[in-house]
């Protein structure tokens, strides 16, 4: 038998190991690169691709002599925005005041209900299909009819509410209840003894908050936070779908009002400035919520676990 | 042999507060018996039939069977976590299952950690559940932690973890209560065998410093030899008891009874009775 001890120490110019670390070096190197490479790609080919669709935009409407009032130059849009920057950003903050009222409220009703749902099954049967049904209504077609019964801001707020309520709901539901079998059968051996002065009810009703807490709650959050960030974008579409059903009403005065208002009056460059602002808004929300979703799962859950290589 | 329930006046007194921190003792006081048990699903499958086992107080009983003999329904019966359609769970001084069932540490086939609490957080969650507050508890969790040797890993989330850690994670939070009865249904089923091998010294050396009463649910005959002063050996359909051996080879066990010829002699016994548990006999 030959049982050989390795020691690349002993001679590291000729040892076999000393190619293997040198290979090992090369084959570790390469992938940074390429990983960096990718980010660059990632960045700069969407920007090139913007500067050059903007630079053409700019060209042609020069070139073709486009009047501002059918299609304004980049430029223009720029000028407007700088222009109207008082007026649009007061409408900007009335968009997003109703944006996120009505987020919160979703979050609110959505979570609230889905623990509703999950502590009962009488209460789950009765409740979910109208939250199905209010979800698959479209919404611009209740607009209408909530602006006849409601105050205009209530009912732009009730619309934003509408939209972002269910992915909250659904989301929270399905994760409440993707626990880990065996997690819960410890909870039953651990958690389920109820207090000597407590009737049977009362005992299973404390355990089944208990399990809320420990482990049904944790678990949910990854689907939570997945529901938020299509909420959050819903949220600002529902806001805008109410205020241009609203916009004939003519009291309003958000982003989306400005774009209806921008159109009758033919000012195309403040319709594109208010646009802008509407895409960077959602823009954000997006990038804020995946955010706030990976800060509070970067420890521990997969979604947010960068691949190691 | 057979399983005996009266406790017998000659057994040595054993203290029963787990003040004995030293060997485990080989066949002590009657702690719980399994009289009559049976056991039908929803679905008319009968997972168990007449099951009579009595656990004697420090003992390492392994129940060993084919799948689907009925070992992890037994343990989960003998743990509350499923009622029995039919028989009775008698434990030593009497009281109410239920009391009797809170002093039991239950170790899953899988780690069953929660993903999103770190290693310290995970052992915690047993004390936590009895209202124990988390300062009371730090001690109880670094001890079980250095049992299993993971004190350094206290901080660590489950992800971070080798398969065996989050099993000795489990089997730390197991601990933590710090249970007479440990039942343990196929723990490292699913691990390497090097794993295997250091968790079984590891488990071995555990009961030998906490004194506690083990029930062991495998399928493989080397561990249930290497680990047990009982072999349970059960058959399916209906699952039932169809041989019990001792093994009486002395403890503290260690890596040196693996090539000892009575580890050869009980692993052989056991594989024949593992061969009539399978019906091997009724083709020949």
């Amino acid at each position: 038998m030959n049982v050989q001890t390795r020691n690349p120490a002993a001679d590291p110019a000729t040892h076999p190991a000393d190619s293997a670390t040198l290979a090992l070096t090369t084959s570790d190197d390469a992938p940074r690169r390429g990983r960096d490479f990718t980010l660059a790609l990632r960045i700069g080919l969407p920007l090139a691709l913007f500067a050059i669709v903007v630079w053409s935009w700019e060209t042609y409407v020069r070139v073709a002599g486009v009047p501002h009032y059918i299609l304004p130059a980049p430029s223009r849009i720029m000028e407007t925005m700088i222009a109207d920057w008082p007026l649009l950003f007061g409408s900007l903050l009335q968009t997003l005041k109703t944006t996120f009222l009505g987020l919160s409220l979703a979050i609110m009703g959505g979570v609230g209900l889905a623990v509703l749902l999950s502590l009962s099954r009488a209460i789950e049967y009765s409740l979910y299909p109208y939250a199905v049904v209010l979800q698959v209504t479209p919404v611009v077609a209740i607009a209408p009819l909530l602006l006849i019964y409601l105050p205009q801001e209530t009912a732009v707020l009730t619309c934003a509410w509408i939209v972002a309520f269910f992915p909250i709901l659904s989301n929270t539901t399905l994760g409440l209840q993707s626990v880990d079998r065996n997690l819960l059968e410890l909870f039953d051996l651990y958690g389920s003894a109820r207090p000597k002065w407590a009737p049977r009810w009362l005992g299973s009703f404390i355990a089944r908050v208990k399990a809320l807490y420990y482990l049904r709650g944790p678990a949910a959050l990854p689907y939570f936070l997945g529901g938020l960030k299509i909420a959050g974008g819903l949220a600002l579409i529902g806001a805008v779908v109410a205020e241009i059903a609203a916009g004939s009403a003519g009291a309003g005065s958000g982003l989306a009002y400005r774009i209806i208002e921008s159109q009758f009056r033919l000012n195309i460059p403040r319709l594109f400035a208010a646009l802008v602002l509407l895409s960077v808004t959602g823009v954000i929300i997006f990038l804020a919520m995946s955010a706030f979703s990976h800060m509070l799962l970067r420890r521990w859950h997969e979604s947010a676990i960068s691949q190691e290589k | 042999m057979t399983a005996q329930t009266a406790p017998s006046p000659a057994s040595t007194p054993v203290a029963r507060a787990s003040s004995d921190s030293g060997s485990a003792p080989r066949s002590g006081a009657p702690l719980v018996a399994l009289e009559g048990i049976g056991k039908v699903f929803q679905n008319g499958t009968v997972a168990l039939s007449g099951l009579d086992l009595s656990i004697r107080e420090g003992e390492f009983v392994s129940l060993l069977g084919p799948s689907g003999c009925g070992k992890s329904t037994a343990l989960r019966i003998l743990a509350g976590l499923i009622p029995a359609s039919r028989g009775a769970i008698g434990w030593a001084g009497g009281g109410d299952a239920e009391a009797h069932q809170r002093d039991i540490g239950f170790v899953f086939q899988e780690p069953t950690l929660m993903p999103w609490a770190n290693v310290a957080d995970n052992v915690y969650l047993p004390l936590r559940l009895r209202g124990v507050s988390r300062r009371a508890a730090s001690q109880a969790i670094d001890s079980c932690l250095s049992l299993v040797g993971l004190e350094q890993f206290a901080k660590s989330y489950p992800r971070e973890l080798s398969g065996g850690m989050k099993m000795r994670v489990s089997i730390a939070r197991a601990l933590s209560l710090r249970p007479r009865l440990l039942l343990m249904d196929e723990p490292f089923a699913a691990l390497d065998e090097i794993t295997r091998f250091k968790l079984n010294d590891d488990i071995l050396r555990l009961q030998e410093e906490f004194g506690c009463t083990i029930v062991f649910v495998t399928h493989s005959v080397f561990e249930s030899v290497y680990l047990s002063s009982r072999i349970v050996v059960m058959a399916a359909r209906p699952g039932r008891i169809i041989a019990e051996i001792d093994v009486d080879a002395p403890r503290p066990r260690d890596r040196d009874f693996r090539t000892t010829p009575a580890y050869g002699d009980y692993c052989r016994a056991a594989s024949e009775a593992l061969h009539g548990a399978m019906g091997y006999d009724e083709h020949l």
